[in-house]
């Protein structure tokens, strides 16, 4: 089975969000850069799937050269190979027809992404590139499991959980709960210095949509502590009114 | 050049959120100086058809056929394209739920449309183009996006848009898509959906507890605050990974983002990332032991004390207020 991991290079979530002083750009100095959570969890999901088989799993990331030391700790969790498309990520949309416009040259049965990227929030690259390639896609898949080509897929919808299926090839956004994010030991480290980084032009995309400007979350007021329950109840019902 | 609202249900009932975003999609057409056409998928009586007419909806479109009663995004995305089509609609609303969430990306890539997810307020436009603010950096920030496609879809928060009512004479016509068998290569079998719970990402109010319970045995007391309160139920991070709780209750910057009115958080200390996902709930309460909890700075108001004998106590005021 080929695997095709997405891979998303975000700032790490302990990482305070600021921007340049006219606000239309996020400021990156000082942060540090990881894995997407999500994308981790759907690497991980395809190393227990590839394990003692002759499966492959490549890790494809759009991004400039900073992202490199994200994509060989992709290498190092046990991907076989990577591609980087050498492109900053304009947005979701880009991304997605980088993507897609590599997979259609190749032959994945499985494309893996996270469930969203944690900067922007999108939960969208699993969807977009499932159109592209006019196959099945899933997002924010929990579970699933592969059995010859049929695909068992558990995603989560409000309240409960939908039990799908599919053939092979797919898309899927994983979320928590599909496989535990797998820390690199030192075997990993090492071999993954000389395992492939292949290095892919970007091609032309439309611009559809773009980010003007960002924003601050506005500073909340003064915590007003209080004794007893009742008082709560009573400030709860009266001043924020929200009982 | 109607604008275009797709509205989900569940088992033949609209969602609040299927009010919502008929009520934006009624502002954009306002300002537009056009109307709204909402579509339904699925078997839904005219009579709850008619619902979305009170929020704004001239026109409604019923799409009823068998193979298209379960939800299946590649299929529906197609049906919404085709609808768009007949509307001459170039803005198309929808909510960013989960099942929205598989959808809107592959109906704007089927429009070559721009796509804003996330919209937590009314778009704004200047020309031929829409400006919308949505989150960002799981709600540490939030950008706006300009789509300067000349389709746009629009994906509205859930909770972000009150339901506004705007009383229209509805017209429900039914129609027929073309879909293509090739469409619905994925089959759904079976829904699993807990009735009684009160769904997290719609939830006005919200009980949320940590690590403080001090074990999943101690839960029963939040169930029974949220009973009381009509709220959903959620934990932190570090509750989930032990297992205590199912991961869909994770809220924060890697689980689900909320956006309650109120959102009470009992035994959470109040990491970064667990911030991250609450911090646009409308009022925050903090019941945590530690007096220094970085919970506390940005709650709305605190209470000083063990949960396990707190919980009980508001549970029992929340229930003596309820009945006066």
């Amino acid at each position: 089975m080929r695997i095709l991991v997405c891979i998303s290079h975000v700032p790490d979530t302990t990482s305070k969000i600021t921007f340049n002083s006219d606000h239309t750009e996020f400021n990156q100095s000082g942060v540090q850069f990881i894995i997407n959570p999500y994308d981790e969890i759907a690497l991980a999901r395809a190393v227990e799937l590839t394990e003692g088989t002759d499966g492959s799993i490549t890790v494809i990331n759009v991004g400039d050269a900073s992202t490199e030391p994200t994509i060989r700790k992709a290498l190092a969790v046990g991907a076989t190979d990577a591609v980087r498309i050498d492109a900053a990520p304009r947005d979701a949309w880009f991304v997605a027809k980088q993507i897609a416009h590599y997979a259609s040259e190749q032959s994945f049965d499985l494309i893996l992404t996270g469930r969203e990227s944690i900067d922007y929030n999108g939960s969208q690259v699993a969807a977009l590139v499932g159109e592209l390639l006019n196959i099945p896609s899933v997002s924010i898949v929990k579970k699933f499991d592969i059995q010859d080509r049929e695909i068992t897929i558990e995603r989560e919808i409000e309240g409960g959980k939908e039990v799908l299926s599919t053939q092979l090839p797919v898309v899927l956004g994983t979320a928590e709960g599909v496989a535990e994010p797998k820390i690199p030991n030192m075997r990993g480290i090492m071999s993954a210095r000389t395992k492939s980084l292949q290095v892919v032009p970007a091609v032309d995309v439309p611009v559809l949509s773009s980010i003007s400007k960002y924003e601050s979350p506005a500073p909340r007021g003064q915590v007003a502590m209080v004794d007893e329950v009742e008082q709560l109840v009573n400030l709860l019902h009266t001043k924020a009114k929200v009982l | 050049m109607a604008i275009l609202v797709y509205v989900e249900n569940i088992e033949g009932k609209f969602k609040k959120s299927a009010f919502e975003v008929v009520s934006y999609a009624k502002a954009i057409a306002q300002e537009q100086s056009t109307s709204v056409t909402a579509l339904s998928i699925g078997n839904v009586a005219d009579e709850e058809l008619n619902k979305l007419a009170a929020f704004g909806a001239s026109k409604i479109v019923k799409v009823d056929q068998e193979q298209l009663k379960q939800f299946i995004n590649k299929a529906y995305a197609a049906v919404i394209a085709e609808a768009a089509s007949k509307e001459q609609a170039h803005i198309i609303v929808l909510s960013n739920s989960f099942s929205g969430k598989g959808l809107a990306p592959r109906l704007a890539a089927k429009l070559e449309a721009g796509l804003a997810d996330g919209a937590m307020e009314l778009p704004t436009f200047s020309g031929n183009d829409l400006q919308v603010k949505k989150t960002a950096f799981s709600n540490k920030a939030f950008a706006t996006e300009v789509i300067t496609a000349d389709k746009k879809v629009i994906a509205v928060n859930p909770n972000s848009h009150e339901p506004v009512r705007s009383e229209e004479t509805p017209v429900i016509e039914t129609l027929s898509p073309s879909v293509d068998a090739g469409d619905l290569n994925l089959v759904v079998k079976d829904i699993v959906r807990a009735t009684d719970k009160i769904s997290l990402p719609e939830a006005e109010i919200v009980v949320s507890a940590g690590r403080g319970m001090k074990g999943p045995e101690n839960w029963a007391m939040i169930e029974e605050l949220a009973e009381v309160l009509g709220a959903a139920t959620a934990c932190s991070k570090p509750v989930s990974d032990a297992g205590w709780r199912p991961h869909s209750e994770h809220v924060g910057q890697t689980g689900i983002v909320v956006s309650p009115n109120l959102y009470i958080a009992i035994g959470i200390s109040g990491a970064i990332q667990h911030l991250a996902g609450v911090s646009s709930s409308k009022t925050i309460v903090v019941i945590n032991k530690d007096p220094e909890a970085p919970f506390f700075k940005v709650a709305d108001y605190g209470i000083v004390g063990d949960a396990l004998e707190i919980v009980p106590k508001l549970t029992a005021a929340i229930q003596a207020h309820k009945a006066n």
